[in-house]
């Protein structure tokens, strides 16, 4: 297109400036018509690639490798393709949801196969922990007719015992010069779980092997008695509504609603919920420990509204966002989120990040069962659902190479902190550490070419 | 609540009115131009954060869409 330009400015009189920018003009004009019928299709053009790895390790817990590559083609006609592809790995020990006790216990693994040992005091983890997944979307950004965008997306996700596959599609309206734009997203997605050794029976029980059994295919029987099913699926519908507008020169705000609907099985297989009597003691019952597989309903409605503001002071650049998320489980969560980018010299920029998350429990969530209380229809112990705060603070570096590619490298650190939702304890458990706290680091690295 | 529905949309049409003389001329689009300004300046960073909080936390989404992806929650 440049040499087109060029060309048709010799053919110009020196001195006429009007001829000249209306041959720039219908070059590039001739250029976008010519791009538009004959590269449209030439998939070997105009390509740019990011990528990153990211680390992530728990004190003694999950640790986390993930890289991604993501492939971006610009056409001259202003459509937009966009290819990721996502690999992680998990390996590592993560909580059970079963009680801490003053004795040492011991669980079944979720596959029925084999048995580890909790230590006395210790907050029972599952160590089994362990996958390995594979992420593709594909986006298609096209300008659809005056002043709207449309956007469509494919998901698929897919580790050892799940796999997920989502659409999406959504409508940008932009208007008042481009200086606002309202949008309108739906996507659906739906998610099986095939945990291996099946998924358990609600409220069951959890069969450990204390050479009670006659032999293994007693044992296995048992076991196999609190399994129903080899998967279960669930099914999310996710709405977004969203408005940016630029305020100024410096400044631009977006503010989004989203309506989150899932249902299905949203339990999670791996996680049980303890039984103890009033000296906090986990109960026996039909020969075994009352460590019971949880349940959670089967239908979730979030409601979340999402707030940001970004501002370019001189030589540094704000962005500072809150969300505030109620759901009909009765959680409700708030999310600060602060980074300021400073450029240092021409080249390159650090980032101070901080992030505040602060959630209240689920109305089914229990750190343990009393033997005094009813059985609840929904239960579960997992801390994810539990009331806690959490905090991230990071440092990222960035810089531009020679060759105008970009480099950052980002060193962050995330804690949670749970809150007792209780108050008192019984027994053995009054001082006790009976919620899992999380202390975690990650290391990303990112190179854009 | 009488007079709630009619405050809220009046509010909102002048959020509307208010937003409509708000923004700039194309060619003062410098800054907002650069990377750095965009609403996601880094889209792989905010993928991974995602992931992370998705899988240690009870909400997700509200920048984008919450929905599925994994079996890590």
């Amino acid at each position: 297109m440049n040499t087109q330009t060029k060309t048709t400015f010799k053919t110009c009189p020196k001195a006429s400036n009007a001829c000249q920018a209306i041959a720039a003009a219908s070059a590039l004009l001739l250029g976008h018509a010519a791009q538009a019928e004959g590269d449209f299709w030439d998939f070997s053009k105009d390509w740019s690639f990011d990528s990153a790895v990211l680390y992530y390790s728990e004190a003694d817990r999950v640790q986390a490798f993930e890289a991604i590559v993501s492939a971006t083609r610009e056409t001259d006609v202003d459509d937009k393709f966009n290819f990721k592809i996502t690999l992680d790995s998990l390996t590592g020990a993560t909580p059970l949801g079963a009680v801490v006790q003053n004795t040492e216990q011991t669980f079944t693994r979720p596959s029925g196969n084999g048995q580890y040992t909790v230590a006395a005091g210790e907050i029972p983890l599952d160590d089994t922990f362990r996958d390995t997944r594979l992420q593709l979307n594909a986006q298609w950004t096209k300008p659809a007719w005056s002043g709207v965008t449309t956007s469509y997306g494919l998901h698929f996700s897919k580790e050892f015992d799940y796999l997920s596959l989502a659409g999406n599609g959504s409508l940008a309206w932009e208007f008042n010069q481009k200086n606002s734009v309202f949008s309108l997203g739906l996507s659906v997605a739906s998610d099986t779980f095939s945990p291996y050794g099946g998924i358990p029976v609600a409220h069951s029980q959890m069969v450990v092997d204390r050479v009670q059994f006659a032999d293994d295919d007693a044992y296995r029987a048992a076991f196999d008695a609190t399994r129903d099913r080899a998967d279960d699926t669930k099914q999310t519908t996710d709405l977004l509504l969203g408005w940016t507008q630029v305020v100024n020169r410096s400044t631009i705000m977006q503010f989004n609603y989203s309506y989150s609907s899932v249902n299905g099985y949203l339990s999670d297989p791996f996680k049980v919920y303890s039984v103890v009597d009033n000296t906090g003691t986990v109960i026996e019952t039909n020969g075994l420990y009352a460590h019971y597989y949880e349940n959670r309903p089967d239908s979730r409605a979030k409601h979340s509204i999402f707030g940001q503001v970004k501002h370019h002071f001189d030589e540094s650049i704000a962005d500072f966002s809150l969300r505030y998320m109620t759901d009909d489980w009765d959680i409700d969560s708030q999310t600060v989120d602060y980074k300021h980018l400073f450029y240092v010299g021409e080249n390159s920029y650090i980032e101070p990040q901080f992030r505040y998350y602060q959630q209240s429990a689920a109305n089914f969530y229990l750190p343990y069962l009393l033997d005094s209380q009813a059985q609840p229809e929904f239960a579960s112990s997992d801390i994810r659902l539990g009331e806690f705060t959490a905090y991230t603070l990071g440092f990222k570096y960035g810089w531009k190479t020679d060759s105008g590619n970009d480099i950052a490298v980002r060193l962050s650190y995330y804690q949670q902190t749970p809150k007792d939702v209780l108050g008192n304890h019984p027994g053995q458990l009054a001082n006790a550490e009976i919620y899992p706290d999380l202390d975690a680091f990650f290391v990303q690295f990112s190179y854009s070419f | 609540m009488r007079y709630g529905k009619p405050v809220l949309i009046i509010s909102m049409l002048a959020a509307l009115a208010g937003c409509s003389s708000m923004g700039v001329e194309p060619w003062e689009r410098d800054l907002l131009a650069k990377q750095h300004m965009a609403i996601v300046a880094d889209p792989l960073e905010a993928s991974l954060d995602d992931h992370i909080y998705f899988s240690k936390e009870a909400t997700s989404g509200g920048r984008s869409f919450a929905g599925g992806g994994c079996g890590c929650n």
